[in-house]
């Protein structure tokens, strides 16, 4: 039977991105369902970024449009969390928090629906 | 003959905190005076001066009232169960039905008679019987909740029934709640469902709300949702929020004072930045996966059992089957729950989030 999972996954369960790069290094952002129009349909990006700030940016220059959708006059709109790990940046050093190799931002819009 | 005698959690402490001994006798008062002269103090819990059984303790036999039995003559057998049950403050006797019916639940440690009994004794209101709605309220009815609250002022659509299951095909153009209201009692006809066929607004919801002890959040729009958080807030109640969208859902119990709605998410987004599901989609099956963990939640807060999904937001990602927890918090600068607070009564809510009570031009997608 054919695989349709066959090119995004490896044995042992590893996702690699379509690039074929390992997840396990750089910076991962979990993009959530609301914003893969502007992502190509891509779910978790890479980046190497000294911060969230600058790492914002870098998804902006990659998929224009997904920028304002996060932010507004420099600051993280207030429906829509970034969590670096598992802590929120807002009680972190929000838009200036440090990433290191191997973090996972997930970024976490508000759902209106019980639906 | 030897049986196994449940004891409940006021009499453990008799019983060297075990929650079952054996015990020898031919019947019941034979079984209880064993126990009476094994735990000293045991027999003045369940005996009249006169050797009665009190009037307050109900006794069973393989989960059998023993007065639809021989009463304390009933006789039992090698491998009888015998549970001694008596009435708490606050708590109803279970009837035998119940005691059948709960056997699954009673029969666990961490549950018992007693915690049936406090579920018995719940009070949920759930607002909206739409997709999370749905297996809140069938699995709060099947597991015995007393009381259920059902706010929606929506009538059934054909296109809530893919994931809508508390509502069937012959229900369509039917009010929700009463859609509703005849489910559950068919699945549990012990239940109280009170129907509450309007929408919840500023003017009715501490009243409304104010009947509960612990409220489910299922609504459909942003304006209802903080209704919700402040009104729990304000009134000093449990908060179980579920939200769902397209494959992925977001979970988190919030325990007055300790965090709310809006020290997650300080403001709704504008109006139409963020589509509904009505406009975008929602996989059947997701409000199902998402509202069983509601549902869990609130029978684990009945029950005080377990860890709560306090100050943890719990997500579900359907697609990656995936589900992360990632920390939330108090925030002190919140307007509600924080330490100056600005909000300190119902607000005007279609203002704030500039939209309305209902979601989009498709009145039956709540």
């Amino acid at each position: 039977m054919r695989d349709p999972w066959q090119a995004t996954t490896k044995p042992g369960g590893d996702w690699v991105s379509r690039e074929g790069r390992r997840s396990d290094v750089a910076i991962q952002v979990r993009i959530p369902s609301m914003l893969l129009k502007f992502t190509d349909g891509e779910k978790l990006l890479q980046y190497d970024s000294p911060n969230v700030g600058a790492l914002l940016s870098s998804i902006e220059r990659d998929h224009p449009g997904i920028g304002h959708q996060l932010m507004e006059d420099g600051e993280l709109r207030r429906f829509v969390n970034i969590f670096l790990n598992d802590e929120d940046i807002r009680f972190m050093d929000k838009m200036e928090t440090e990433l290191n190799d191997g973090d996972v931002l997930a970024i976490l819009p508000a759902l209106a629906g019980g639906c | 003959m030897s049986v196994k005698v449940y004891i409940p959690t006021p009499f453990r402490r008799l019983t060297g905190n075990r929650t079952f001994v054996d015990a020898d006798g031919s019947d019941v008062v034979g079984v209880l005076t064993d126990l009476e002269q094994r735990f000293p103090g045991f027999g003045e819990m369940v005996f009249t001066e006169d050797r009665q059984i009190l009037d307050h303790v109900n006794v069973y036999v393989n989960n059998h009232e023993i007065r639809s039995l021989e009463g304390a003559e009933t006789t039992v057998s090698d491998g009888d169960e015998v549970s001694v049950i008596p009435a708490i403050a606050g708590g109803e006797a279970l009837a035998p039905e119940e005691v059948e019916r709960y056997s699954r639940h009673i029969i666990m440690d961490q549950v018992g008679p007693m915690g049936q009994r406090k579920i018995k004794s719940g009070k949920v209101l759930v607002v909206g019987a739409g997709g999370l709605g749905s297996p809140v309220l069938v699995y709060l009815a099947a597991a015995g909740v007393g009381t259920l609250g059902i706010v929606d002022f929506d009538v059934v659509d054909a296109s809530n029934l893919q994931r809508q299951i508390i509502h069937g095909t012959s229900d369509i153009g039917r009010p929700k709640v009463d859609s509703a209201a005849d489910r559950i009692a068919d699945i549990n006809p012990n239940v109280n469902v009170v129907k509450h066929n309007e929408p919840l607004t500023s003017e009715n919801a501490m009243e409304v709300m104010g009947q509960y002890d612990v409220i489910v959040n299922g609504a459909d729009n942003f304006a209802t949702r903080y209704l919700v958080n402040d009104a729990s807030y304000l009134l000093d109640k449990h908060l179980v929020d579920g939200s769902i969208f397209l494959f992925e859902g977001q979970v988190t119990t919030f325990f007055p004072g300790e965090g709310c709605y809006r020290c997650l998410y300080p403001s709704p987004p504008p109006p139409g930045m963020v589509p509904s599901c009505a406009e975008a989609g929602v996989l059947g099956v997701l409000p199902g996966t998402v509202g069983a963990i509601q549902a869990t939640e609130v029978i684990k807060l009945l029950l005080e059992l377990g860890e709560p999904l306090k100050n943890r937001l719990l997500l579900y990602d359907a697609l990656a089957m995936e589900f992360r927890t990632v920390k939330i918090q108090r925030d002190t600068a919140c307007p509600l729950c924080g330490e100056a607070p600005t909000v300190t009564e119902l607000i005007d809510y279609e203002e704030f989030c500039g939209s309305p009570f209902h979601e989009g031009p498709l009145a039956s997608d709540n």
